[in-house]
């Protein structure tokens, strides 16, 4: 199995991780090489068999519709909520503008 | 101080023979002198363990105390603090302050325990070496002999497995995904405990894989981590993957023997290439659990070999979507862009280091359209063999025996570039975290360059107690003593 | 009905499929504790979960899956006793997670169909093919900073419905039919509030064109459009767009676009389809959910009466039209009023006065029936004012708008007005007889034969009286004493 570069960028750019000329033809060698190494699971017999989804240990649970959490006053909870944010406006998260 | 574990630091602070202030200013001490050539700890928080302590100390005199009242632990640095940096090693979060605890560590406070602070680990626990971490490599306190070689502490919870080694903590969290708490044990001559999935909350852990991430106590000895397991486990409602049933007392159960207990040896994990001292470590093993009254019985695990496989596929599909949130908006470090894309490929193309991003394009590549179904679902499928394979050797047997590494610490240097190879430490510990069982790695020898060796065993779904009896039969049995080059004297 | 485009190359027939988001009538949101009130301060209704933080893990919101399944219900469709939860990835700024939590593989709602009301008083049925839980994103908001977006996550994590029928809508109008009786059902359950102004509702309309017995053509994808106006006019443009394509030799592209209301046209979003790759697989955090037979028959049997149900009711009981119990159903809380003035006066009395005079009352005031100024009692004591011959119906209109005005009781202002009707046969032919005295000139014209001239004496007396003479007596008064 092996991976061309189109596809490391394709991927990375799905990821948003950027990465350069030289990085792509490296992951390419290396991802392919992880893939190659997983191919052997074509040799399993799967036919029939669920995919594992958990371990079926915990009982299925919900809350109840209850506010407990956030505030609807702006407190506390808001100021944890922007506490780490690397750049804010009052009371608002911001990014680069985004035109649509 | 000699030989100090947490039980006995409890007995000791129960008799007032000792206060919480002393015993936490003496670790302090070993983390100021020592943690310079280990690099154990990523942030320490000396200020609020001494406050701790003092009020440990007021709880002791009043007969209030709770089960870890007092004594000193490290928490991987993956599990939030409130108030307190949390990085998972990262970049991307060197400067995260999270406005929460975590479940565990709550818990953890809630009986009084100590925090020195938070210890260095693999970047987002993805590694088997600790070398990922963007706070620098933690060294092995143990040496080859006659080696000045700096070794790896395994990983990914190098860091608290090498500060509970050299005596820097009593106990430290890690947590475990495919082996990250029971290799490192091995590797640092510790013993670890991966309970069943679902037994200790993740919430407030940094998910890596969350079909497999699960949280567990390494310390110096078992008793060490009953004890902390029991305060760490319990039903959590803030996770929907958490288990409703009560916590044992496992600190009863270490006594409880192996008589009669049937014993698996599964014949898959003789693997080639095994160095000799690791096989004659397991028949000494077998040895010792028959000695005690147990019958080893071979089985088969057929599915093994699938495992590493199968654990890539499965935990770097869930860890490229868990590391979606570090984009630079809500917390975490930010690489400015000229457009919210550019901003995003420069923050995380920064902030996470090499590792991590193979793992997070791995990951999406598996899930992306067209390979979902020979990657993703293939795997998942195979897991679900995995489990089989084991859910049919517990109608035979009560726990498995098998070794935790296939080989001991390697030097830094010694790493191979072939990611692949470096996923091959985990091929013991990877099916289990799979099947979601428990199991855990004590230290039960050297190999001939004086390096320490584990043993792990591996129980039915809940059965941790039976984990603890048996490896206590071990434990007793190996009577490891030894201590590694780089200790804090008097306290390990 | 059929509705065709005539093109250069003949008829086009409109393929519709419609995805509608609704957001679920919750106090809290799916998967956290936090609040999903419409409005707030900026990042108040924000949990840790929602705004994903390490660590924090999603736990399911019981009610929100309760709704999802009365709508289902609702719906005529299948309930799915285990569905699981996906993880949509894709990046986006106010995608906190970098997933959005949704239902792609196994949806809690299979198959169902809804029965669409057409102006020409036919039904048509448009299938539904499934109806899933998803959590909302937050909003972007871009024109308060000349350089920075700005994120508010109150709405992200609030609990919404994806509701897709399938492609059987033909039309603009059946479009806006489905979305109205959609609403309805939604309204009258009580999971979604279907405000549109709000965006607790929106669509994205799939359309596309095609010549009558061919298979379906490439559609495009007009997203989040949030009137039913809108809807039907993106509809009917983008049709019209597509068959100019066709007809003069292109290729319409599969892809996402934008309506402007404005312009009254559909833009691209120019985003390349194979630039998504959502990656679903399972959410690990949580586990598949499973629902029992019986909890699903104990939402069946609390379910509200159902607006076509109701209305076969209204019908049979109270012998309404099928035009009437249509208007009569059109909310809820219309039926209801009606129900309980039909009951205290008369079943037919009390239809036409609703829609007629009591609806333009609201109207004219502005009201919504549930801030009507008259009460089901007030508008049922008028009614049997009238049924008692207390009053005529002339004055009663009177009396409706002075209830209106003054919140007086129908009988406070009888009493207060003096407008009892009169039926004392001396003082109406009293009255007649100062008529005709006063008209000889007509009364001799109408016994010439101009019988047309009947009504102007009623019309006469019944000023000559204020209105209050019983219209029945001045009628059989006024023709004997105009024969004698």
């Amino acid at each position: 199995m092996s991976l061309d570069t189109r596809t490391v960028r394709r991927i990375a750019k799905l990821a948003r991780i950027g990465i350069d000329d030289a990085e792509a033809e490296g992951l390419a060698r290396e991802l392919g090489g992880i893939l190659g190494w997983v191919e052997q699971l074509d040799e399993v017999e799967i036919a029939g068999v669920p995919p594992m989804i958990g371990t079926g240990l915990a009982a299925p649970r919900a809350r109840e519709d209850v506010v407990t959490d956030g505030t609807v006053t702006g407190g506390a909870c808001r100021e944890a909520v922007l506490s780490n944010a690397p750049d804010r406006v009052e009371a608002f998260f911001t990014v680069p503008k985004v035109v649509e | 101080m000699a030989g100090m574990t947490l039980a006995s630091a409890r007995k000791a602070l129960e008799a007032r023979k000792i206060s919480a202030v002393e015993l936490v200013e003496a670790h302090i001490g070993a983390v100021d002198s020592l943690d310079g050539q280990l690099n154990a700890f990523i942030t320490t928080s000396f200020d609020r363990a001494r406050a701790a302590a003092r009020a440990a100390d007021e709880r002791i005199a009043k007969g209030e105390a709770g089960l870890l009242e007092g004594l000193p632990l490290g928490i991987k640095d993956l599990f939030c603090t409130e108030g307190v940096r949390t990085t998972a090693a990262s970049n991307i979060l060197r400067d995260f302050v999270p406005p929460y605890e975590s479940t565990v560590t709550a818990n953890l406070l809630k009986q009084g325990a100590v925090f020195l602070g938070k210890l260095n680990l693999d970047e987002f626990a993805m590694g088997s070496t600790n070398l990922t971490s963007a706070f620098g490599g933690v060294t092995n306190p143990w040496r080859r002999e006659g080696s000045d070689a700096k070794l790896v502490p395994g990983g990914s919870s190098g860091g608290s497995a090498a500060a509970v080694a050299a005596g820097l903590v009593l106990g430290a969290t890690g947590t475990d995904t495919g082996g990250s708490i029971r290799q490192p044990a091995a590797y640092c001559g510790v013993a670890g405990v991966k309970p069943t999935y679902g037994r200790c909350s993740r919430f407030g852990v940094i998910a890596f894989a969350s079909s497999l991430d699960q949280a567990g106590p390494m310390a110096r000895t078992l008793e060490d981590c009953a004890l902390m397991l029991e305060a760490m486990a319990g039903f959590d409602p803030k996770d929907s993957t958490s288990v409703d049933r009560p916590v044992p007392r496992y600190t009863e159960a270490l006594e409880r023997g192996v008589r009669g207990l049937k014993v698996g040896i599964p014949k898959e994990y003789r693997v080639d290439g095994m160095p000799p001292e690791i096989d004659a470590l397991w028949e000494q093993g077998i040895a010792w659990l028959r000695e005690a009254g147990a019958e080893p019985v071979e089985v088969s695990l057929p599915h093994t070999k699938y495992g590493l496989p199968t654990y890539y596929i499965a935990a770097l599909a869930e860890a490229s979507s868990n590391l979606a949130r570090y984009d630079g908006v809500r917390f975490g470090a930010r690489v400015p862009g000229a457009s919210l894309d550019a901003l995003y490929e420069a923050t995380r193309r920064e902030g996470f280091g090499e590792e991590v991003r193979r793992r997070i394009l791995m990951g999406t590549y598996v899930l992306s359209s067209g390979y979902y179904d020979a990657y993703y679902l293939r795997a998942q499928k195979v897991r679900t063999r995995i489990q089989h394979d084991f859910l049919a050797a517990f109608e035979k047997v009560d726990v498995l025996l098998t070794p935790t590494a296939p080989s001991a610490a390697f030097a830094w240097d010694e790493k191979p570039d072939d990611p692949v190879q470096v996923y091959l430490n985990d091929v013991f510990t990877v099916p289990a975290s799979l099947a979601g069982a428990p199991a855990l790695s004590l230290p039960a020898g050297l190999d001939r360059q004086g390096l320490p060796l584990g043993l792990q065993l591996i129980g039915r779904y809940f059965d941790e107690e039976t984990l603890f009896a048996a490896g206590r039969v071990m434990e007793k049995a190996a009577g490891f003593t030894h201590r590694p080059a780089i200790v804090a004297e008097g306290l390990a | 009905m059929s509705y065709v485009i005539e093109g250069r190359t003949g008829a086009w027939e409109i393929v519709v499929g419609l995805e509608v988001h609704a957001q679920v009538i919750s106090n809290a949101k799916l998967f956290s504790g936090a609040s999903a009130a419409y409005g707030g301060e900026p990042n108040t209704h924000v949990s840790l979960i929602d705004a994903g933080f390490p660590g924090m893990l999603p736990v399911l919101n019981h009610e929100c899956v309760a709704q999802a399944v009365r709508t289902g219900l609702g719906l005529n469709a299948t309930i799915h006793l285990e569905s699981r939860f996906d993880r949509k990835n894709y990046f986006y700024a106010d995608l906190p997670q970098g997933y959005q939590i949704s239902q792609f593989a196994h949806p809690i709602v299979g198959e169902g169909k809804v029965l669409i009301d057409l102006a020409d008083g036919g039904q048509r049925e448009i299938g539904i093919t499934r109806l899933h839980l998803e959590q909302d994103a937050g909003k972007s908001m871009h024109d308060q900073d000349p350089t920075r977006s700005f994120i508010d996550l109150n709405r992200a994590g609030v609990a919404l419905m994806e509701i897709v029928s399938e492609p059987d809508i033909r039309s603009p109008e059946e479009a806006g039919a489905y979305l109205r009786k959609l609403r309805q059902i939604l309204r009258y359950i009580g999971t979604c509030d279907g405000n549109m102004e709000e965006g607790s509702m929106r669509a994205d309309v799939n359309v596309s064109v095609r010549k009558a017995g061919e298979a379906y053509r490439t559609r495009c994808e007009i997203k989040n459009v949030n009137s039913i106006r809108f809807v039907m006019q993106a509809i009917e443009v983008e049709a019209a767009r597509q068959v100019e394509i066709w007809e003069s030799g292109g290729v319409v592209d599969q892809e996402t676009r934008l309506f402007d209301s404005a312009r009254g046209e559909t833009r691209s979003l120019r985003t390349k389809e194979d630039a998504h790759d959502y990656r679903y697989f399972p959410d690990p955090d949580l586990l598949p959910l499973v629902i029992s037979r019986d909890w699903v028959e104990a939402l069946k049997a609390a379910l509200p009466e159902l607006p076509e149900a109701k209305r076969l009711r209204l019908e049979a009981e109270y012998g309404v039209s099928r035009y009437e119990s249509g208007v009569l159903t059109a909310e809820q809380a219309v039926a209801d009023f009606y129900e309980e003035v039909a009951k205290a006066s008369d079943p037919k009395l009390a239809v036409n006065w609703m829609l007629g005079d009591f609806f333009a009352a609201l109207n004219r005031t502005g009201k919504s029936i549930d801030e009507s100024p008259v009460s089901a009692a007030g508008l049922s004591e008028l009614l049997a004012l009238i049924k008692d011959a207390t009053i005529n119906g002339k004055i009663a209109k009177d009396v409706l708008e002075a209830m209106v005005e003054t919140g007086e009781s129908a009988a406070e202002i009888v009493e207060r007005k003096g407008l009892r009707q009169v039926t004392d046969t001396g003082a109406i032919e009293g009255a007649i007889r100062d008529i005709l005295a006063a008209n000889a000139d007509k009364v001799a014209e109408y016994k010439s034969g101009k019988e047309k001239l009947f009504g102007f004496f009623v019309g006469q007396t019944m000023k000559a009286m204020k209105g209050k003479g019983n219209p029945a007596m001045v009628n059989d008064l006024l023709a004997r004493l105009l024969a004698e």
